[in-house]
């Protein structure tokens, strides 16, 4: 059972008080997008062995969505951060790359 | 015979007698006892039999490892199957029968499987309960059934309670042997909060049993010293009988605490777990014995060396007065010098090693044992019990040089690590070549959230076996008296070259009855993966977890695939270490507890009402209010007739009430709803749709304006926390620059649905501030003021087609205002309705319901509300996923109303056949029903279908199929049935 730090709350907080959102940073696609855009929009997901970036929300805690750098292999977190951003925060890609040199995810290489 | 000695016994209490009874008889213990001590201090060697063949078991461990020892414990609501002996501490009063016989123990008739045992070999239920296919439903798994199984099943309901424990610590230690002590010692020192575990009622582990010397103290003084030093430190908490299910994610950890098992007062909580938290976990879990591979090693009275010893020693308890060691390592002697120092006879220690022991081996024979070196044993001879040992050569095929009579054989073929609580969590282990075990494999150890180990394994655990090295892999340099050993001469048959006869008695599993010669079979049959052949051969599958079987078993298999054994490797890990009871899973959380009920304010007056409830999410609503010794179906068409004639009242409190404020809460809405909220005045209610991205219908409501900033979303019962949830989850991440708060609101008020043709009347009756005539009141409108002492906000809208109010006071009014409803409805009829009467008078009028006409799959253009999708909005969530071609093929089912040609109700979930089969020879279909119901209104079947061409179908006849296995005319109509100009919602 995982634990993920609250970047509102501060606190280290049990994977019972969360709720998995999936993967993170999509980029809506409404009307006017093409069939194609829409559909990766909708179904293509990452499912990597290693490094995934995803959505969590403090459900049972201060109910705010937040972001979560994590191996699905061995279980590390990299960094927590804000949902309201577009890619990982600095520091966060840093500890990434430290584990798996020249990582990079979809178009924030 | 097994008895109790005159001495010895450092763990019973001989001034504390305890009487129990096994399988009826009346028999006598000591307070510190096991079940199994003081069941073989009675002479009671045989203790159960075997699952598939029911041969006669006795125990063949002391401790958590036991695979036979297994009894029903208890009685009435303290009985409990499969509880193990050797961690069962007697008391007085414990009642314990044995397992898997019939009639008797003694005598079983089951045993005659052991005559067919050669027809009943690896895979036997694969091979035989195939074909043919009908025998299986009413032959075969019947048979299986009746003779499966190893406890009874409990046939009352537990009489004992349950708790949790929330835990967190810097270091968890688990394991009360030296290593642990050490490992917590140091741990605690500096500084960090430490929490130790033991599994069994004492500690020390091994080293207290086979005499060591630490720093020139015995183990037993200086694990007392060391253990006081602890229990003195502020930062260490301390359990015993508490044990280490299992490693998760992160350092979570179960422990299972037992705390009225060992005795008689049953009054406390009996099993308490611990759900631990930990920063670094210390697995100094120690290791077990592992048995030998020869023929009759299932003897009654055949057992693990360490085992013997530990009846000798811990509970003065001899197996046999005449005991044959047979080994493979040095360990094995110390139980013969301990049953000789024990005044008992050593006839022989059998060591297959051709240059025998190390110092410890002189020291064997200068007190008098014969040691025969390159030995090995044939065959142990007995039925029921021990009677003696066939003697040959290791190295040979089982020629037998000479007979050894004794009642008891010790055997010991080597150590192995647990490492369970490693392995658990992706911890990977590495074979030992030089010491024939698996152990940690310290470089890839199970990580957590900072990418480190938080795993170590000490002591044995991690295959030290040394005392000194057990210490100094715990942190502490120590001097002890303990002397070199010879190596471990790895043996995994016996005699090397056994032949078919010899190793069809050579057991590996004992529970579950997998011989050494059913793995050979799974491997000729191709079954190369050590987790196939578990599953095909059940080695290892027990209750047990085959803990002695797994790496004999899996060196078997290696040999027989000419494999390495970490080629082969081993089966996975997983927890629990020992099974835990079903009770301490689910802790307090039981029967009213189990799962919060939601209760709305009026809800205690409803179940004075005689209400008949319905479970919505975690509320409870009621279906019906039936009078007494009226039936359910009669009080729900009372109910509708009655809001048809008269007025009736529902309890609406459940409904979901989401606050959405801000200067951006207008186009935050119209992006939320297929229809445009933004522009809705204020005091006005609009009903609108909630769509997924992906297109489908996903919640309802009515909408209302509160003010210029403010809107009031309700939402259905269930999808009110769901539909808060989805708001913020978009407020959030996507639109995180718009202004918008939303707040969920549904439990700050009570709100009742009166409606019916005298609904006016009843709250104009109330007095107040407020003028709800008609022209000041109209249809889909709101108010908010005083109604007679209450304050509230009425929404005039209408889901049943009748005049209608929906009335919101505080929740603190809630009761109060159903009272007042009822008492001053008394002078027009009044009658609380419920939620049956509620789903039929929609569908009278043909208004959809969440969950009914919808599943996830249609889309509101399927259920022809077109109307409420807005065609000047650039977007709403859903408006893309409707434009793709299937969403908008015309051969979409659509919403009709069915009426049956006889009048009868359609069953629910009804399809309508078509012609031909579909790709998977499957009957096609042309609709399915999504509600039905018998209206009280029209005195006939209803139903609300999705039909292929339905709306170019009207007036025409279908067939639904019924439930008996024929069809049902129905004529396609307007789903609208009652009232289709709203001429009586509008007055």
């Amino acid at each position: 059972m995982l634990t993920l730090h609250c970047p509102y709350c501060g606190i280290q907080a049990d994977e019972t008080e969360l709720a998995a959102g999936g993967e993170a940073h999509l980029k809506r696609y409404g009307p006017g997008s093409s069939d194609d855009e829409f559909e990766t929009y909708l179904f293509m997901r990452e499912n990597k062995k290693g490094v995934h970036l995803e959505r969590w929300r403090h459900a049972y805690g201060c109910g705010k969505w937040f972001l979560a750098a994590r191996d699905t292999a061995t279980l590390e977190v990299y960094g927590t951060y804000a949902a309201q951003t577009s890619e990982p925060p600095v520091e966060v890609k840093a500890a990434i790359r430290a584990k798996h040199p020249g990582w990079t995810w979809k178009e924030q290489a | 015979m097994s008895t109790r000695l005159q001495n010895a016994g450092r763990l019973i209490d001989r001034s504390k007698p305890v009487e129990f009874s096994f399988n009826g008889k009346r028999l006598r213990g000591y307070q510190g006892d096991t079940l199994a001590s003081a069941l073989l201090a009675n002479d009671q060697m045989m203790i159960g039999r075997s699952f598939k063949y029911h041969r006669p078991r006795g125990v063949v461990a002391s401790g958590a490892e036991e695979p036979n020892g297994l009894v029903n414990m208890g009685q009435g609501g303290y009985f409990e199957p499969n509880q193990r002996v050797t961690t069962q501490e007697v008391f007085d009063g414990l009642t314990a029968t044995s397992q898997n016989h019939w009639p008797s123990l003694e005598f079983d008739i089951g045993a005659v499987n052991q005559l067919f045992a050669r027809f009943l070999p690896a895979g036997f239920y694969y091979k035989m309960f195939i074909h043919p296919r009908p025998f299986w439903k009413h032959v075969y798994e019947p048979f299986i059934r009746q003779s499966a199984g190893l406890g009874k099943v409990p046939q009352e309901r537990d009489a004992d309670t349950y708790e949790h424990f929330y835990h967190f610590c810097d270091v968890l230690v688990v394991g009360g042997g030296i290593a642990g002590l050490a490992a917590a010692l140091k741990a605690a020192k500096s500084g960090k909060s430490v929490t130790l575990i033991e599994q069994t009622a004492d500690w020390g582990g091994r080293a207290v049993v086979d005499g060591v010397q630490i720093d020139g103290q015995s183990a037993a003084d200086w694990v007392a010293a060391t253990l006081a030093t602890l229990g003195k430190m502020a930062n260490v908490t301390i359990r015993s009988r508490t044990m280490a299910a299992g490693v998760y994610d992160h350092g979570y950890v179960l422990a299972y605490e037992r705390l009225t098992d060992h005795i008689s007062d049953k009054s406390g909580v009996r099993h308490r777990l611990w759900r631990i938290r930990a920063g670094h976990v210390v697995a100094a879990t120690g290791a077990i014995e592992r048995p030998l591979s020869f023929a009759g090693n299932d003897i009654p009275g055949v057992l693990l060396a360490a085992a013997v010893r530990d009846y000798v020693v811990n509970f003065g308890v001899s197996v046999g007065d005449r005991t044959v060691v047979v080994t493979n390592n040095d360990d094995a002697y110390r139980t013969a010098l301990a049953l000789k120092e024990a005044g008992l006879a050593v006839p022989a220690i059998i060591d297959v090693r051709p240059s025998g022991a190390g110092p410890i081996g002189q020291v064997a024979e200068r007190a008098g044992i014969r040691v025969l070196k390159g030995k090995a044993i044939a065959k142990v001879k007995g039925k029921t019990r021990v009677t003696g040992v066939q003697v040959c050569l290791q190295a040979g095929e089982g020629s037998v040089l000479e007979e050894i009579a004794c009642d008891c054989v010790a055997m010991s073929g080597g150590w192995s690590p647990v490492v369970h609580l490693w392995s658990h969590c992706g911890g990977k282990l590495t074979w030992d070549d030089d010491q024939a075990m698996f152990r940690p494999d310290a470089a890839r150890g199970p990580t957590g959230a900072d990418g480190k180990v938080f795993v170590t394994a000490v002591g044995s655990a991690n295959g030290h076996l040394g005392t000194a090295a057990i210490l100094r892999d715990a942190g502490l340099d120590a001097t002890t008296n303990e002397v070199a050993e010879a190596a471990i001469e790895p043996v995994w048959m016996m005699p090397q070259g056994a032949g078919p006869k010899l190793r069809m008695k050579a057991w590996l599993d004992y529970q579950n009855d997998v011989k050494v010669s059913d793995v050979q079979l799974a491997a000729r049959e191709g079954y190369e993966s050590v987790e196939h052949t578990k599953r095909y051969t059940t080695l290892g599958m027990a209750t047990d977890q085959g803990k002695l079987s797994n790496i004999n078993g899996l060196a078997i298999l290696s040999q027989a695939l000419d494999a390495p054994i970490p080629a082969v490797g081993t089966t996975t890990f997983r927890p629990p270490y020992t099974p835990i009871s079903m009770g301490a899973i689910g802790g307090a959380a039981r029967d009213a507890i189990f799962q919060p009920l939601r209760r709305t304010p009026m809800h205690d007056l409803h179940e004075a009402n005689g209400v008949d409830w319905e479970p919505v999410g975690h509320w409870r609503r009621g279906y019906a209010y039936p009078r007494a010794g009226e039936k359910v179906h009669d009080a729900v068409n009372r109910e509708i007739l009655n809001v048809r004639e008269n007025v009736g009242l529902l309890d609406a409190s459940t409904l979901g009430k989401i606050i959405v404020k801000g200067p951006d809460a207008g186009r935050f809405l119209d992006m939320l709803y297929t229809n445009l909220m933004s522009t809705l005045p204020v005091g006005k209610c609009r009903y609108g749709l909630m769509c997924t991205e992906n297109g489908f219908l996903s919640d309802d409501g009515v909408v209302v304006r509160l003010a210029d900033d403010t809107w009031l979303c309700h939402t259905t019962t269930g999808g009110a926390d769901r539909i808060h949830g989805w708001m913020e989850d978009w407020l959030q991440t996507e639109w995180y620059d718009w202004q918008v708060y939303t707040a969920n609101v549904t439990e700050q008020y009570a709100q009742v649905v009166v409606a019916g043709p005298k609904a006016r009347q009843l709250l104009q009756s109330f007095g107040g501030d407020l003028d709800l005539s008609k022209d000041a009141f109209p249809f889909m409108t709101y108010v908010e003021g005083k109604l007679g002492e209450f304050d509230a906000r009425i929404y005039r809208i209408s889901f049943s087609g009748e005049l209608s109010y929906e009335v919101a006071v505080p929740a603190s009014q809630g009761a109060a205002f159903w009272q007042a409803l009822l008492a001053n409805g008394q002078a027009f009829g009044v009658m609380p309705y419920g939620t049956e009467a509620m789903h039929i008078m929609r569908a009278e009028k043909g208004f959809i319901m969440i969950g009914d006409e919808t599943d996830g799959t249609v889309i509101p253009q399927d259920l022809n509300l077109g109307w409420a999708i807005s065609k000047k909005k650039a977007d709403y969530l859903g408006k893309r996923a409707q434009e793709r071609s299937h969403m908008t093929d015309p051969k979409r089912w659509k919403l009709v109303g069915l009426e049956t040609l006889d009048g009868s109700v359609i069953p629910d979930g009804s399809h309508a056949p078509a012609a031909g089969t579909n790709a998977n020879g499957q009957r096609n279909t042309q609709g399915r029903v999504t509600s039905t119901y018998y209206s009280p209104t029209l005195k006939r079947g209803i139903a609300m279908a999705l039909v292929l061409n339905g709306l170019d179908r009207m007036g025409q006849e279908i067939e639904f199929q019924n439930d008996k296995g024929g069809l049902i005319k129905a004529r396609i109509v307007d789903p609208v049935f009652y009232d289709k100009d709203g001429a009586k919602q509008n007055v």
